[in-house]
């Protein structure tokens, strides 16, 4: 029982990780390899701060600004390329994030991570917190999707839209690309910070190691997995890839093979990965039907 | 309205468009021909600031335009076609008009969630404006098609649709009628006629020379990037240099 809480807890936190994704990814056509950054910056920041007597709350409140504050600061300079090379430039601004957490001791502990991170005052410590736990990141999960779904089936969504689809249109039309780029990707960094904090204050324990490009990695597949620019698509992706990701521990793997155990398992959740993939190419959800024009 | 003085422009040893000066006046429809290569589209995506310039100025009512980025431009209501039709293939030949409306307050976060509204009132207002526009260019019965799925010559026409949209001042538009029918062009070249009786100005890039002949009092001609020609569509065609630019020279040989 508290493993499916547990593992509930997990999906929802990856949905908003996804959905804030598929805000820059899926409706502004901004491939951003780097988002594990937020989410790492949020739970750093948080961490940090709870940890140093602040009320867990505020210091998640915190951790979204900074998140937010941080997605401008990339923004700015990694907009001023285009395409492959913003996807590039976000990517090494992850792997920028994860070297300063290990190195820079005084701060982060370096390897060592910071342990003993405190949940909110008021949800017990251990597994009798988790049902609790789960209401509070299942209300954060529908936060952050009715306020993307407001953001996306808007004018300002749809202004996206145009953006994704023919910047040159949007910018003969008035449109400011640049400045609605900015504040797709400061939104959707915020967004994956507040991803981060609750899942610090979950796991209750943080390292460089939780950040690296496989994280990024995941999150990118629950979104074109699910449905890139859908509402649904990239929560369905999370739960379907977390799902399936602890659904492999089942195999009934036999007793000779339990040196191939933990392979094994990645090499079925690798194929059942690629296999929805292949038979359904525009996610489980697509935006658009597929005769359509 | 719109003042060009000795704009230039190169890509590296090719002179695109060198030292160019011309007016248009207030009102009116003024044709831009010249061989292909000539420097018509460069000038256009110039004067749209999606190229920069090397030299020279550009005003729009006063407004120096050069060097500007495309949507402060476009703001201003000098609004472009492309050459090759680009629509919105996904979205509903409605919602096409109606996302590239200027001035939402939608575009912003704020208004949607604290005055939505405003917002609200603001979408059906550009909804009724939009099958307004759709109506006058008899594209009323496919307003909820998707656009990729229009013939070329309805895409040109939506596109059309798409510039009414935001207000224009000035419309420059690069080839209209190239690809599509005579009756598709007879009709836009109605509604051309009508623009440009409420006072919007309309300058376009067009090879069909009896069109342009029908449609311009003014025309402006260009070759290898240097305006050789500006002046009335009958005397465009007696000019000496601008026969010489879509002909070859006379050969003077004994």
């Amino acid at each position: 029982m508290d493993y499916i809480l547990h593992v509930l807890i997990l999906a929802l936190i990856y949905s908003i990780f996804a959905v804030s994704l598929n805000l820059e990814l899926g409706y502004a056509g901004l491939y951003n390899f780097g988002h594990v950054a937020f989410f790492g910056i949020g739970a750093y920041i948080s961490a940090l701060l709870s940890r140093a007597g602040m009320p867990v709350e505020g210091a998640m409140l915190c951790a979204m600004a900074g998140a937010g504050i941080a997605g401008g600061l990339l923004a700015v300079p990694a907009l001023r390329v285009t395409e492959d090379y913003f996807g590039i430039a976000t990517l090494v601004f992850a792997e920028m994030f994860r070297l300063v957490c290990l190195n820079e001791r005084w701060l982060t502990k370096g390897p060592m991570g910071l342990p003993g991170i405190p949940r909110p005052a008021w949800i017990a410590r251990g597994v009798d917190g988790l049902p609790v736990y789960l209401i509070l990141t299942a209300l954060a999960a529908a936060g952050v999707f009715l306020f993307v779904r407001r953001l996306t089936g808007s004018p300002f969504g749809r202004a996206l839209r145009v953006i994704r689809e023919d910047e040159h249109i949007a910018q003969a039309f008035g449109k400011n690309v640049l400045l609605l780029k900015i504040k797709t990707i400061v939104t959707g960094s915020a967004l994956a910070g507040l991803a981060g904090t609750l899942w610090a204050h979950y796991i209750s324990y943080i390292s460089p190691a939780d950040f690296t490009l496989t994280e990024t990695i995941l999150v990118v597949l629950c979104v074109v997995l699910g449905g890139r620019g859908t509402h649904w698509g990239p929560v369905l992706g999370a739960f379907a890839v977390i799902f399936f990701g602890e659904a492999v521990r089942f195999l009934p793997i036999p007793h000779e093979l339990h040196r191939y155990v933990a392979p094994l398992q990645g090499m079925v959740y690798g194929g059942i990965l690629v296999l929805i993939v292949l038979k359904m190419p525009s996610g489980m959800i697509a935006e658009h039907r597929r005769n359509g024009a | 309205m719109l003042r060009v003085r000795n704009v230039t422009k190169s890509f590296g040893a090719l002179m695109a468009v060198h030292d160019v000066s011309f007016e248009l006046g207030d009102i009116g429809i003024t044709g831009m021909v010249g061989p292909n290569g000539s420097g018509k589209s460069t000038l256009f995506h110039i004067l749209t600031g999606f190229y920069r310039l090397d030299r020279g100025e550009i005003f729009f009512n006063r407004h120096a335009i050069a060097n500007r980025p495309p949507h402060q431009i476009s703001r201003l209501g000098v609004i472009r076609s492309f050459q090759q039709t680009r629509p919105l293939p996904f979205m509903s030949v409605r919602d096409n008009l109606i996302a590239v409306a200027p001035r939402q307050c939608g575009e912003s976060i704020w208004p949607l969630f604290f005055s939505p509204t405003r917002v609200r009132r603001q979408e059906r207002a550009l909804r009724e404006k939009a099958d307004g526009v759709l109506d006058l260019l008899k594209l009323a019965p496919l307003a909820d098609e998707l656009a990729g799925r229009l013939s070329y010559g309805q895409q040109k026409l939506m596109e059309l649709g798409r510039i009414l949209m935001a207000d224009p001042r000035l419309i420059l538009l690069d080839e209209p009628t190239a690809g599509i029918n005579p009756t598709m062009i007879r009709q836009l070249v109605a509604v051309l006629c009508r623009l440009c009786e409420e006072g919007i100005q309309i300058f376009l890039i067009e090879h069909n020379m009896p069109l342009v002949a029908q449609l311009c009092q003014h025309v402006f001609v260009m070759d290898s990037g240097e305006l050789i020609f500006s002046g009335t569509s009958g005397n465009a065609r007696r000019d000496p240099r601008v026969v010489e630019a879509y002909l070859g020279r006379e050969s003077h040989a004994a």
